[in-house]
């Protein structure tokens, strides 16, 4: 075990865990912060997906010995009220069906439209191909980051 | 106005601190239910049951006492009983409520029948509730009933000038008797119905809010994981480490449990692939991951065996046969059974004789994998069971049959089992087999501590209960004018059967022969969605378009004459569609895409199908790059009645498409020696953005019909769609499934 301190959502956070731990169940189990979700296990379907100083990674695959001083974002934490454009073009465009997959879809829309502002179709299906939706709601999710890029 | 007489499944109860609760159970009322073919029970629409209860102080609450994975009912069904309730959307509350076999007689899960059986239901609900209150109003103002007029949750006496908020009311309205007869809202007076409303829990979705089953957090929780054998036809012999793998760090406990015992006669949903795994219990996920690497289990092979089921009253014998199963010997055995004669399901005229006589034969066979179900959330459940009482949390689809099953197998008497319902990380009817949560019950029983039972996506997909693999043979006869004067069709399936015998083309061939065979495998599977529809429509209409090529005809055309035919001089008895609703969506689709006008230069594939009381049919538009299908358009159309929220049904229409284009092209799962080839998004391949249709256009045929199911209906012809477009783009039939196989 080995104690760490970590920047989360602005706050600082002080665990005690294996080095190995990845950051997903440092939150889930250990933070009681279920939003982000564990889908595979293995960064292949961007169900966990956070921020790490603004960059979309897979915290299911990202130890905790590996963040160091880096700020980490969830979805808890990416605006106060759900306010970030990109969670309201979600309620906009009813995006969601089972909507397990929709807090990672929203965490990698949130942190491509913060490198560009102003995606294609080609930018946002590149960039979100990391992110599975067994539900389908491809499209909407487009749409919406396309309406939220307009924000 | 329509007048309908009360139904004996609502029940009017005065609430502790004021107000009223009118309760909803009405599928008790539904006997025709046991005699259904249980097997094509799939996910489906769930609010079957429910209440309204209106509290003093005038706070309107929906229960929905069913669980939402994602198709939109815990919006829609309120909807129902809002509208009849006459109160404003917005204003009123919906929650999940727990599975309570005391207040709801029969609180099923699954069937797209749901939507179709519930309609009038939860329409008398709101109709009974808001009768009941006026009647209280008018009690209280002393004048006629027929007086007393609302409006979004306001009753009011227009003589006297008097108004009260359903609050003000409830309390009394607890006393009155439940009305024999209520009046409905005739369909143009609709306000709520036909609105698009946003998903009720979307706000807490797109803010991390914990709604899912694997956020379950509760103090003192420990965390548990399964071991079980890595194939097929293997089962538990001993631990090799248990000692040193107990002293790993949070390590609590490692045991073998067994779901089910020996002698207990399984019911439709008792499905489990190993029926003894070793569980291990430790203080977090990722320590029990840990250790779960590390612990090493002896596994010795299956013997033969038979095992009998009650599927609802009646009684099967399922043979599971020994050993290592490999995908090589289920195709070879496949191909060669569908070669062979089968039992007959369904025969209209003389079918040998018209082969005899035909112009031109065509015969095709088709095949399909096994599918998994993936849902993103892995199978996972709470539970906290002491010698008192049994506490259960998580995602599921049929609470009532799984509850059974766990009072069976606990000894424990259904009053003293909780089990609460939380949203699904999506269901497509793996949840409907919960072996798992008598998993989580037995492991905390012996611990003696609340724990969360998880799987790992490992662990999800490789523990069975798939989409069967399957095989059609087809064989058409066309007379010197083209004409389809006979039908044969044989499908079979291991190990299930997929055959519909009474659907399309039956009852539009004078000539019509379906036989189907099944052949046995220690494989499990379940269904899956649109079970067996998902593949029927896609060897079906793949195979029609090939015959109304061979007729030199355009295949909506070809299909539309069928289906006069089926209207005009119906063939048989059973016919399962209407053939007149069923041409409408083939119109409406082929007008909404300028079929006419854009066929002869695009790449289209058509295809429609009817099942769970809906029809759709798709037009799909797509080129093919560097051997990828680059699909650009798809147009849709379904008659699923009234749609009861439109913009959540398109919804369920476009992720119907973009699901069964994934399992279309890439969906598989196969085995060597027993042991499933895939594990993991990394070798199972799913659909991705950049994969999905670039647009979808969803339209549905307007009537006021009863509604009807939208979770399925939309799938099962996408798969025909893209493969006749994918042969006008290459020149290639695609037989076999997944199509990215042979691109
Ligand atoms: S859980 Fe991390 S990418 Fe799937
Ligand atoms: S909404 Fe269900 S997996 Fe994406």
């Amino acid at each position: 075990m080995a104690k760490y301190s970590l920047k989360i959502n602005g706050k600082t956070q002080l665990i005690d865990v294996d080095p190995s731990t990845p950051i997903l169940w440092v939150l889930r189990d250990h933070l009681n912060m279920p939003g982000t979700k564990f889908g595979c296990g293995m960064a292949m379907c961007g169900a966990c997906t956070v921020h790490l100083d603004g960059t979309a990674v897979r915290s299911c695959s990202l130890p905790v010995s590996a963040v160091g001083k880096q700020a980490i974002t969830t979805i808890e934490g990416l605006s106060a009220n759900g306010t970030h454009p990109v969670q309201k073009a979600w309620l906009e465009h009813d995006v969601a069906q089972c909507g397990y997959c929709q807090a990672g879809q929203i965490m990698s829309a949130a942190a491509l439209l913060k490198d560009n502002p102003n995606p294609s179709d080609e930018d946002i299906d590149n960039y979100m191909s990391g992110n599975i939706c067994r539900c389908g709601t491809y499209l909407r999710i487009k749409e919406a980051i396309k309406a939220a890029a307009k924000k | 106005m329509k007048t309908h007489s009360r139904r004996s499944f609502l029940k009017a109860s005065a609430l502790s601190g004021g107000g009223f609760m009118l309760g909803i159970s009405f599928l008790s009322n539904f006997k025709s239910f046991g005699n259904e073919p249980i097997a094509n029970l799939p996910l489906g629409f769930n609010e079957l049951n429910g209440f309204v209860k209106i509290t003093a102080d005038n706070v309107i609450k929906i229960m929905s006492p069913n669980p939402e994975g994602g198709q939109g009912v815990k919006t829609s069904m309120p909807m129902i009983v809002a509208e009849e309730l006459d109160v404003d959307f917005s204003k009123i509350i919906i929650e999940q409520a727990d599975l309570d076999t005391k207040h709801f007689t029969r609180q099923f899960i699954g069937g797209s029948q749901a939507i179709h059986l519930s309609w009038q239901p939860l329409r008398l609900a709101g109709a009974t509730a808001r009768q009941m209150l006026r009647e209280a109003a008018a009690k209280q103002w002393n004048v006629p009933v027929d007086e007393i007029s609302t409006q979004s949750g306001v009753l009011y006496h227009k003589n006297s000038g008097k108004s009260a908020n359903y609050g003000d009311m409830a309390t009394a309205a607890a006393q009155i008797p439940v009305p024999k007869e209520v009046k409905l809202k005739s369909i143009p007076d609709f306000k709520i119905i036909g609105k698009s409303q946003g998903n009720v829990d979307l706000a807490k979705i797109v803010t991390g809010k914990p709604l899912f089953g694997i956020d379950t957090q509760v103090k003192g929780m420990q965390i548990a994981m399964i071991v079980h054998p890595p194939a097929f036809g293997l089962k538990f012999k001993s631990i090799q480490n248990e000692v040193a793998v107990s002293k790993m760090k949070g390590i609590k406990a490692i045991f073998p449990i067994k779901i089910f015992n020996e002698d207990y006669e399984k019911t439709f949903f008792d499905t489990t692939t190993f029926n003894e795994v070793v569980a291990i219990v430790g203080n977090s996920t990722w320590e029990v991951m840990q250790a779960k690497k590390a612990l090493k289990v002896t596994w010795q092979p299956i013997e033969s065996y038979t095992q009998n089921r009650n599927m609802l009253g009646r009684k099967i014998v399922e043979k599971i046969p020994a050993g290592l199963e490999d995908t090589i010997e289920h195709k070879a055995k496949l191909a060669e059974r569908i070669t062979q004669p089968a039992t007959v399901r369904r025969k209209d005229g003389d079918v040998e004789t018209a082969f005899k006589i035909a112009t031109k034969i065509i015969e095709r066979t088709f095949n399909a994998p096994f599918l998994a179900h993936n849902c993103m959330e892995p199978m996972n459940f709470f539970a906290h069971v002491t010698d008192e009482k049994a506490e259960l949390s998580g995602p599921l689809q049929k609470p009532e049959f799984t509850e059974q099953a766990l009072s069976a197998r606990l000894g424990m008497p259904l009053e003293k089992i909780d089990i609460k319902m939380t949203r699904l990380g999506g269901g497509f009817g793996r949840r409907s087999y919960a072996h798992w949560l008598i998993e989580a019950a037995l492991i905390s029983q012996k611990v003696k501590a609340p724990v969360k039972l998880l799987y790992t996506r490992e662990d999800d997909m490789t523990a069975g209960i798939y989409r069967s693999t399957y095989s059609a043979y087809f064989r058409a006869a066309l007379d010197a004018d083209n004409n389809l004067i006979a039908f044969h069709v044989k499908a079979g399936g291991t190990p299930e059967s997929p055959l519909y015998p009474n659907r399309f083309p039956a009852g539009a061939v004078d000539h019509y022969l379906a036989e189907d065979f099944t052949i046995d495998s220690n494989i499990t599977v379940g269904s899956y969605r649109a079970p067996r529809s998902n593949f029927m429509a896609a060897a079906e209409q793949s195979f029609l378009d090939e015959v109304a090529e061979a007729a030199g005809k355009d295949p909506i055309d070809f299909r539309l004459a069928l289906l006069n035919r089926a209207k005009e001089k119906p063939v048989g008895k059973n016919n399962e569609y209407e053939p007149e609703r069923f041409a409408k969506v083939l119109e409406l689709v082929k007008e909404k895409a300028h079929w006419e006008s854009i066929k002869m230069t695009k790449k289209l594939g058509f295809s429609a199908y009817f099942c769970h009381d809906s029809y759709a049919a798709h037009i799909l538009d797509l080129e093919v790059k560097d051997g990828t299908p680059v699909i650009n358009k798809v147009w849709c159309a379904i008659d699923c009645g009234i749609v009861i929220n439109p913009d959540a049904a398109k919804n369920m229409a476009e992720g119907g498409i973009v699901d069964a284009l994934g399992a279309a092209l890439y969906g598989k799962m196969t085995f060597t020696k027993g042991v499933p080839d895939a594990n993991n998004f990394h070798n199972y391949r799913m659909i991705r953005h950049n994969e999905a249709p670039k647009q979808i256009e969803v339209h549905f045929v307007k009537n006021t019909l009863d509604p009807s199911g939208m979770g399925e209906p939309a799938y099962p012809p996408v798969y025909a769609a893209l493969a006749n477009a994918l042969y006008k783009a290459t020149g290639k039939r695609f037989y076999n499934q997944p199509f990215s196989d042979n691109l």
